[in-house]
């Protein structure tokens, strides 16, 4: 991939987190996700009955290889609240199991179902 | 493409030789791994920094060869 290619997917990035509080990044979509992992990551946030936007990187090679880098983190799913990357499948089950990720959700304005 | 659970351990010991690496193939078919590792280098790093000091471990495989490991990591 060369440098123009990069800033512009980072561009849509920045953009896709700026205009959404919760994003998914995951394969397949949040109806039907296509890995095990990103279904998770989906079935914890519906739980919580957070509102999220969920993005097929399935769908878009360039996407798929340019969260990679944009994040640091090598693998999908990715999740981001109000632009900052909370983590992958790992940390985000973790996280709800511990209620830290209600918590972080609600005390960055985040709807949480109690 | 899959890697035996010696070549994961060797990789994370490697950059972290202190870390307790307790490793589980989730479905005896070498491909989902589970892992859990203790170092004392992650005292003050977030979990997104943790893992990525294990990723980075593995240079470059997580994602690739490594489709299927869950991580989890702490301090000892």
């Amino acid at each position: 991939m060369n440098t123009i290619t990069d800033s512009a997917v980072f561009e849509r990035i920045r953009q896709d987190i700026a205009d959404n509080s919760v994003v998914l990044y995951m394969k397949g979509t949040p109806i039907f996700p296509q890995c095990g992992f990103s279904a998770a990551v989906v079935q914890i946030l519906t739980h919580l009955g957070v509102k999220f936007k969920g993005i097929d990187i399935l769908q878009d090679p360039e996407l798929r290889q340019g969260i990679k880098e944009f994040s640091s983190w090598p693998t999908i799913p990715q999740l981001y609240v109000k632009g900052e990357f909370v983590g992958g499948c790992d940390i985000v089950r973790e996280m709800f199991e511990t209620g830290e990720l209600s918590e972080a959700l609600s005390s960055r304005g985040i709807d949480v179902r109690a | 493409m899959a890697m035996d659970a010696a070549t994961i351990e060797r990789l994370i010991k490697e950059s972290l030789p202190d870390a307790k690496v307790t490793i589980e193939d989730l479905r005896g078919d070498g491909d989902h791994y589970a892992a859990h590792v203790l170092s004392a280098a992650f005292v003050g790093k977030s979990r997104v920094q943790q893992h990525q000091m294990v990723y980075a471990a593995l240079r470059g495989r997580m994602g690739n060869e490594l489709h299927a490991l869950a991580l989890q990591t702490g301090v000892p």
